[in-house]
């Protein structure tokens, strides 16, 4: 008996619209997908995507910003948005009652107002998040280590753009991009868990009939790529006066979200690094010579990130980046082994499971795949394709990729550090 | 409101069984047969409040070695083990608790629970790994002093609660660095008992399957726990810390009420009023009317004895003073009045996040554990809801004016004092 079921449309506007339905779910979940993220800024747009998104729960023609707030409370569940790279999301999971009031509020908060006097207040909490970050380890780190990959352009732009380029940004800026960035065909509407597919797709074809007359504004004028974006430094190692911890990001390049071996891959990073059982673990966390040493993937429509991020004490950095780097070229040479293999894979198949109970992930991975992969993998084929990976694949996928050229950052109150890696 | 009973009602099957072993041990297990997940916690009362003067730290050293090795299995058997089963497990300290818990597909429940018996039953203890355990203590020591919000937040629970009931679970470099093997032995013979210890299990497995191994597992543990005095410690006060940090972090509290008292849920429900969700006193004028932060929020805390209500707000420095200015004046002002709106608002939420909690079984068996340490008895969701739906503005503006806050306890760090109340 299938768990669930799947089912997409297009809208003649050219909106997309995917859903899994499981009728025994408590709760729907329900996720505007926009394609649209740093990664598609220019240097004066940088932060607008994220900017934009807080802007969204400002008010539109139908609800002042307060009403959109009440609403959402009103409705209980839990609701959000979150802006990355490569996209902006939009998102509630409620009872399923409730289907159509949420439906009407996020589709209307996707037609925002876009006030001056909101602009100019919304610009101040963009720059408390920015001083927010400031404050938190790694303090930039992950930030810089795309930037210097990357290029501070495209996958290198920062989500919350600078300081400098928000206080910079205009609301004409805004609003241009807006116009260019969420037409109805850019967007993937995402359901899960409790849905009335029919009833969804009535109701979103009456709620954006509106939509197909957004005029896209001309292109921004394009980047002077000899000139650094304003706010931004390129330098690998940031000076952290009052940190107590030397936090070091290293980067290799990995496969990106289509790419079939990045099922392998994800294996690798967790024999490597997980947080717990991996090779990492135990050299450098069980032997408390390091407060973490973790590996993890990042996968992006046309390329990849495998991190590795060391905290420990900046007396110990040096050597403990030799563990890392010793460890790593030891894979990229050696493979894996069948036990640690068997171990990785059904740590993963577990965390699947777990992570797809409730309907608001589901939704996610319903979004992610229609919006950037075009595709749809339930969670039978998703747990039968890290299954069927093999320790030769991983040895193969680490001995091209491990040794590919690594970008790295440190964060350090003692940068002298570096210099003895 | 009169439908979101019903809905409760229809939807939720709550078959909760509750065994009390002549140890002392009390199992509690919930089947929630829909889900492919199962979850266990344990708690034993190992929290900091039981460590001796001088070996802060010793609680959560102690947690951390229990899984270095127990019963026949290695350190890296355990590991293993905990991997292979799909275990997605955590451990860690309380004022009062030392907890072991995991979620997991429902089928791993039964060789789970066998391991960590072994865990708290049987841990090696290794001598030869203390100092590898003592190190990784003291890199989250040193971890905090990079995290200005946490750091606010222990010195505020400190202040809040007294020098041994607001001790920071992570402990501190002088206790740590004092902790010998004898001092991990003695804790565990102590602490780690049955009685008043609480085992929960909730999702999809078979309770009877389930109680009877528990009692198989630990029907013969043997041991009282040693009761340990009320403290009264903690009290008003300003402390400031000076740091050259990006923004100003100011974190506030003062006395409350504990779980179990009568008058929780009025308190909790006007602590949400102020905070839970956008629409919130806080949330709505001091950050989306004046742009002041990006981070506020309210939240109850409870012992077993007393409770407290703990803020937090981040700010640039030059907005500091008026972001707790304006805080401080919405919490005070909830005992002038709310709209029944808001209240209505509230219990939507708790009815969903209800609802919600029969899609989680880590989430149940959460909440399993929490009420019969803190009530002696599960609230079950029915009755929590039928709680919540009772409330009336009258009752909650009527708590707000008998207990106004006050006596506050209020740290700040960044690069200047602000002028507080005295």
């Amino acid at each position: 008996m299938p768990m669930s079921d799947f089912r997409q449309t297009t809208l003649a506007n050219g909106l997309r619209i995917a859903a899994e339905i499981d009728p025994r779910g408590y709760s729907a979940s329900f996720g505007y997908f926009v394609r649209t993220g740093s990664r598609d800024e220019t240097d004066l747009e940088a932060g607008v995507s994220h900017f934009l998104e807080h802007m969204m729960f400002k008010g539109t023609a139908r609800r002042t910003a307060a009403d959109v707030n009440r609403e959402l409370d009103e409705l209980g569940g839990n609701s959000n948005a979150y802006t990355s790279e490569e996209q902006t999301v939009y998102y509630a999971t409620v009872l399923p009652k409730y289907q159509d009031r949420i439906l009407d509020l996020l589709s209307d908060m996707l037609r925002p107002s876009l006030l001056q006097s909101d602009f100019d207040t919304e610009r101040k909490v963009i720059l408390e998040e920015i001083a927010k970050y400031e404050d938190q380890p790694p303090f930039g780190a992950f930030e810089r280590v795309l930037e210097r990959h990357f290029g501070p352009r495209g996958l290198g732009r920062r989500v919350l753009g600078t300081a400098e380029s928000i206080r910079d940004m205009t609301r004409q800026t805004m609003l241009d991009y807006f116009s260019r960035r969420y037409a109805p065909s850019n967007l993937v509407l995402a359901a899960a868990g409790n849905v009335d597919f029919d009833g969804l797709v009535a109701t979103a074809e009456r709620l954006t009939a509106g939509w197909g007359g957004l005029i896209p504004a001309s292109p921004p004028p394009p980047d002077d790529a000899n000139r650094l974006p304003v706010g931004i430094e390129l330098d690998g190692i940031i000076p952290s006066p009052d940190a107590n911890q030397a936090y070091w990001v290293r980067m290799n390049p990995s496969p990106h979200l289509s790419d079939p071996n990045r099922y392998p891959a994800r294996l690798m990073t967790s024999i490597l690094g997980d947080d717990t059982g991996s090779r990492l673990f135990w050299e450098l966390v069980d032997t408390g010579r390091a407060e973490s040493c973790t590996m993890w993937s990042q996968e992006f429509m046309d390329a990849g990130a495998m991190f590795t991020m060391l905290v420990c004490d900046p007396d110990d950095l040096a050597e403990n980046r030799e563990v890392v780097e010793a460890e790593i070229e030891r894979l990229s040479r050696e493979g894996v082994d069948d036990d640690e293999l068997k171990q990785a894979i059904n740590k993963a198949l577990a965390g699947c499971i777990m992570s797809n109970e409730r309907p608001s992930n589901r939704m996610f991975g319903v979004g992610n795949g229609w919006q950037l992969r075009g595709e749809y993998t339930d969670l039978d084929t998703v747990l039968d394709r890290y299954r069927k990976v093999t320790a030769d694949q991983v040895a193969k996928l680490a001995s091209d990729y491990l040794n590919r050229p690594a970008t790295d950052t440190l964060v350090t109150a003692s940068p002298e550090a570096m210099s003895e890696g | 409101m009169s439908t979101s009973a019903a809905t409760l009602q229809q939807t939720v099957d709550e078959s909760v069984r509750v065994e009390q072993l002549d140890n002392g041990l009390t199992v509690i297990a919930q089947p929630m047969p829909w889900l492919r997940t199962a979850a266990f916690a344990i708690a034993v009362r190992g929290g900091v409040q039981a460590e001796p003067d001088g070996r802060e730290g010793l609680a959560g050293l102690l947690c951390e070695m229990a899984q270095r090795g127990a019963g026949p299995y290695s350190s890296r058997d355990v590991v293993a083990l905990q991997d292979n089963l799909g275990l997605d497990h955590s451990a860690g300290v309380s004022t009062a608790l030392a907890s072991f818990g995991a979620a997991m597909p429902g089928q791993s429940l039964h060789e789970a629970l066998a391991l960590y018996a072994e865990i708290i039953r049987r841990p090696h203890l290794p001598e030869d790994q203390l100092d590898e355990s003592r190190l990784g203590a003291l890199h989250e020591v040193r971890a905090i002093l990079d995290e200005p919000t946490q750091q606010v937040i222990l010195k505020l629970k400190a202040m809040q609660y007294g020098r041994r009931d607001g001790r920071a679970t992570c402990g501190n470099e002088p206790g740590l660095n004092a902790i010998t093997i004898d001092d991990v032995r003695g804790f565990f013979e102590q602490r780690f008992r049955p009685d008043g210890a609480i085992i929960g299990i909730a999702g999809n497995f078979d309770a009877t399957a389930a109680i009877d191994q528990v009692r198989e597992l630990f029907g013969d543990w043997q041991g009282q726990q040693i009761a340990i005095p009320a403290d009264r410690g903690g009290g008003p006060g300003y402390e400031h810390i000076q740091q050259d940090s990006s923004q100003t972090h100011i974190g506030l509290s003062f006395d409350s009420v504990p779980l179990a008292d009568p008058n929780y849920y009025p308190m909790r429900a006007g602590v949400g009023i102020l905070s839970d969700g956008m629409s919130s006193r806080l949330f709505d004028r001091v950050r989306e009317q004046r742009g002041l932060c990006y981070s506020v929020s309210l939240s109850a805390h409870s012992l077993i004895d007393r409770g407290a209500i703990i803020g937090y707000a981040g700010t640039t420095p030059e907005r500091a003073q008026e972001t707790f200015d304006v805080t401080l004046r919405e919490i005070e002002a909830l005992a002038d009045g709310i709209e029944p709106g808001e209240l209505e608002r509230l219990k939507v939420r708790v009815q969903s996040g209800l609802i919600m909690e029969q899609e989680s079984s880590w989430s149940r068996v959460s909440s399993l554990v929490s009420d019969w340490y803190h009530r002696g008895r599960i609230v079950t969701m029915r009755e929590l809801e039928q709680r919540i739906e009772s409330l009336t503005v009258a009752e909650i503006v009527d708590y707000w004016k008998q207990h106004p806050p006050g006596g506050y306890r209020i740290v700040t760090l960044g690069q200047q004092p602000l002028n507080v109340p005295h």
